[in-house]
């Protein structure tokens, strides 16, 4: 490959890479993306992609309610395959403790228009008749949805490409600095910016960056239409996703449009290997059939890792490199990569060409000042 | 060996010699084990438990491998209705 | 859990076909304590399907009869969907889940056919040659069926002298090697005088069955099942009406089970010693897995991992060298019945290649890499998580078959949950139970 000028360069043809691509294409800037392997064959392929209001933080239910606002927009324009269905949330709540935790949820999505309805016992029984009998109701959070990843990453680099960006699979970047990439084959590219958005490998691109990978398995079923109809989680997910430093999994259970079921969720960290793992896939498995007896006799086609890239804060990176002004972060998305992708994009692109964001951007800059957040 | 087991494919009785796999009994009943995702009728192709186009439901399980079930009295198969 | 799980077999055995057989018989004579897992209703694997009673051969019949009297203990209609950990096998009957614990494995997994895709593949009745006669020993009837036998291989001979024995009528059996290849073949059978006389038997058996080299087929025609094949014959089009097709183009080995728990492959078969020892210590290989070799070298290599495994090395080694000669068959069904060039031109872009997923040929040609087409076509996600695909696309596109990763078949959830503590059984209690 020659050397030629770019005004933006995306490493890392994820979601969040995509979307990024796509924002800046969309603004007239000349994109280039680049990737060491396959588009959305990094975490995007192994996640579960729902699309989710979370509200850990503020700033975690600003840029998801943001995003998940700009799916929908999306949605109509979005092709079959990549089987967007809004089938909504319902977070599940086991014991009156996490009603209380309903409650709670249900106030602050309702005062920040977020639509959400408390939904009890009874009324959990009608609505998901396959989960077991005696919980203590849930949070319906009815503009949630679920994607295929994959394909939804696909779509939005052929956007991006429609817009004139280009897309190089099948190169690895070794290198980004002061405006300049070099690849492993020795070959470099200039441009304006650089977007890092490599997810768990933005460290080895940007040494500094506090993004650890976290381990996550999951297991799908074959086809069982109308088994499962919202993406379904335990509240004791939030606990299990809050602590930064232990092995966990919870109860995380999706309908996929192909009516196979999606089940997870597993974190683990300080794991480098990529293997199925027996032991923690049985765990997990336990747990959604605490939630889901019926679980039990469904036939399971498949199981894999991914690493989610996870920061300190639980927030995205999203924003200019502290060293090399040249240099943009998108990376750090924990489990929440496709929800934010978007607007991760839409960020990056305002502050690429100076525009004000609809939401604080501070909370996401690399620069920000990170915290050790205390123990729950 | 010649003892004659008799079930039910969508309802209807089926009797077959003991021996005799659940998907065999299907086709033997005038129906195909399955539709595929773009609704073409799909029968066994590999007969030894690979290929998975003989899935049926039996017994109120789904996705059960009819080329690798012998049928049982009373058994009740269900194709994909 | 029964106290015979809770027990460590010295030599446990997957898959009941001739060399896990074979492998069983020999361990448990010398005094080993055998269990063979198998997932069919009986005893005999592909080629032998039926037990017993389903033999066909003296041969088949003599080793059943030995195998039932050295009384391996025997798990059937059940499968391997894993390890749970080095020594202990995860497997699953029907919806229980059994764990059992080894001291020596022996991987007898077989071997399946080779799919390759044609316009109207997907109709009801058509099948795998071997798969059509999977179903009649299942009990389909065939007498005054007519049966299109294609593809490529030993076994359309086979299948087709067994369809016409049961009444089956065989308008043609194609063969897509070319004459000169065949020709080779039944010259270089001369080095083994036990398949010359099974190939008269065969031809015997055959009578006047029309046989057609350089013949494939071009595509299935028929509304909502088979009503005929088109193939293409010396370069001409032919339509047979038939009621069932038969089309296999040889074999390619199961060894997802020996990749999943580590052994080395090489050429996409499982490596493994003179003794049948794969690069993982305490287990071994036999048959199909090791090189598509047939019956005979398949019964031998099990006999010595049986032996071997069992701790009989001497007896083991004086089979080497009838081994080696029998080794020599790979090659010649390799050199033979490689499926042409032509035969990547058959699917149109319409023809679905995926049939878990209904994926076309069209959607799968425009990536470079089998990676990306799986994930952005979905080819190979379905449950027969890409064994029928996979060798098809492996041909069309010279994809490798990807990483392989538990459960090595579907299996229910509650047979991947682990196991919850079980009380104590009255037997174990009795005789002090062993854990």
């Amino acid at each position: 490959m020659t050397t030629s000028s770019h005004d933006v360069i995306v490493v890392g043809a994820g979601i969040v890479g995509a979307a990024c691509a796509l924002e800046c294409a969309q603004r007239g800037m000349r994109v280039t993306v680049l990737d060491r392997d396959v588009i959305g064959g990094g975490a995007t392929a192994a996640g579960m992609g729902h699309i989710v209001v979370m509200d850990d933080s503020p700033a975690q239910f600003a840029l998801t309610q943001y995003s998940r606002q700009l799916w929908n927009e999306l949605r109509a324009e979005l092709p079959p395959d990549v089987e967007f269905e809004r089938c909504g949330t319902i977070w599940v709540a086991a014991d009156e403790e996490e009603m209380e935790e309903v409650r709670r949820k249900h106030t602050y999505y309702l005062a920040r228009g977020v639509n959400a309805g408390i939904v009890n016992s009874g009324e959990l029984e009608i609505l998901e008749p396959s989960l077991r009998r005696g919980l203590a109701g849930g949070l319906l959070v009815p503009d949630d949805g679920v994607l295929y990843p994959p394909r939804a990453a696909g779509f939005l680099i052929e956007r991006a490409r429609a817009k004139g960006a280009t897309l190089h699979p099948g190169k690895t970047v070794q290198r980004i600095g002061r405006g300049c990439i070099r690849l492993s084959d020795g070959s470099e590219l200039s441009a304006g910016f650089i977007v890092n958005a490599t997810g768990a490998w933005a460290p080895e691109l940007t040494p500094g960056l506090e993004i650890r990978k976290r381990k996550g398995h999951l297991v799908i079923t074959d086809r069982y239409p109308g088994f499962v109809r919202h993406q379904l989680v335990e509240l004791g997910y939030l606990k299990s996703a809050h602590s930064i430093s232990s092995d966990s999994v919870a109860f995380n259970v999706q309908p996929r449009k192909t009516g196979q079921v999606l089940i997870g969720s597993s974190r683990q960290y300080g794991v480098e290997s990529a293997e199925v793992e027996t032991e923690i896939t049985a765990k997990m498995l336990r747990r959604a059939q605490f939630y889901m007896p019926g679980l039990a006799q469904l036939s399971a086609i498949r199981a894999w890792t991914g690493f989610r890239p996870a920061t300190p804060d639980k927030l995205p990176l999203i924003g200019p490199s502290p060293e090399d002004p040249s240099v943009y972060i998108a990376a750090g998305h924990e489990g929440l990569g496709i929800t934010t992708s978007l607007a991760t994009g839409r960020l990056i692109v305002d502050q690429l060409s100076g525009t004000v964001s609809p939401i604080p951007v501070e909370p996401y800059l690399p620069s920000r000042a990170v915290q050790e957040p205390s123990h729950v | 060996m010649s003892e004659q087991i008799t079930l039910t494919v969508n309802g209807l009785p089926v009797s077959v010699p003991r021996g005799t796999t659940v998907a065999v009994a299907v086709l033997l009943a005038g129906a195909v084990c399955r539709h595929s995702v773009t609704d073409e009728p799909r029968a066994p192709l590999c007969g030894m438990g690979i290929c998975y186009e003989c899935r049926v439901k039996i017994d109120g399980v789904a996705h059960c491998r009819g080329c690798q079930t012998l049928c049982e009295h009373g058994m009740n198969v269900r194709t994909d209705d | 859990m029964t106290s015979a799980e809770r027990k460590q077999f010295d030599v446990l055995v997957v898959g009941a076909g001739p060399a896990g057989i074979a492998a069983a018989t020999r361990a448990a004579e010398c005094g080993a304590h055998v269990a063979v897992v198998d997932d069919n209703p009986a005893l005999g694997g592909q080629i032998w399907r039926g037990g017993v009673a389903g033999a066909g051969t003296s041969q088949a019949q003599g080793w059943m009869r030995r195998f039932l009297s050295a009384a391996p203990r025997l798990f059937s209609g059940t499968r391997v969907i894993g390890q749970q950990e080095p020594g202990v096998v995860l497997a699953e009957e029907r919806d229980i889940q059994r764990t059992l614990r080894y001291r020596t494995l022996v991987l007898a997994t077989g071997a399946r056919e080779r799919f390759l895709p044609f316009p109207g593949w997907t109709l009801p009745n058509v099948m795998g040659a071997g798969g059509l006669q999977a179903l009649v020993k299942s009990g389909l009837p065939i007498r005054g069926k007519r049966v299109v036998v294609a593809g490529t291989g030993p076994l359309l001979l086979a299948v087709a002298a067994y369809l016409r024995q049961h009444g089956a009528e065989i308008p043609l059996v194609c063969e897509q090697a070319s004459w000169s290849r065949l020709l080779d073949f039944g010259f270089s059978l001369l080095a083994h005088p036990g398949k010359i006389a099974q190939g008269l038997k065969l031809k015997l058996e055959l009578g006047s069955t029309p046989f057609a080299a350089n013949c494939w087929p071009l595509a299935a025609q028929g509304s909502g099942h088979l009503e005929s094949i088109v193939v293409l014959r010396n370069g001409e089009k032919q339509e047979i009406p038939c009621d069932y097709v038969a089309c296999g183009f040889h074999l390619v080995p199961n060894n997802e089970l020996a990749a999943l728990l580590g052994c080395e492959l090489r050429g996409g078969f499982v490596a493994v010693d003179d003794f049948q020892r794969t690069t993982l210590p305490f287990v071994y290989c036999a048959g199909e897995p090791t090189g598509i070799g047939g019956v005979d070298l398949a019964l031998i290599e099990g006999e010595i991992a049986g032996l071997t495994a069992a701790g009989d090395e001497i007896t083991a080694r004086a089979l080497f060298a009838r081994r080696r000669k029998l080794q020599k068959f790979v090659a010649t069904l390799v050199r033979a019945f490689a499926p042409r060039e032509e035969l990547k031109t058959v699917p149109s872009q319409e023809t679905i290649v995926c049939r878990c997923e209904d994926v076309p040929l069209s959607r799968i040609g425009v990536h470079a890499i089998a990676r990306a087409a799986k994930l952005h076509t979905r080819c190979g996600m379905g449950p027969c998580q890409g064994r029928v695909c996979g060798p098809a696309l492996e041909f069309l596109f010279s994809w490798e078959a990807g990483s392989v990763r538990p459960p090595v078949f579907p299996a229910r959830i509650k047979s991947l949950s682990g196991r919850e503590p079980e009380p104590e059984l009255e037997s174990d209690k009795t005789t002090g139970g062993i854990r």
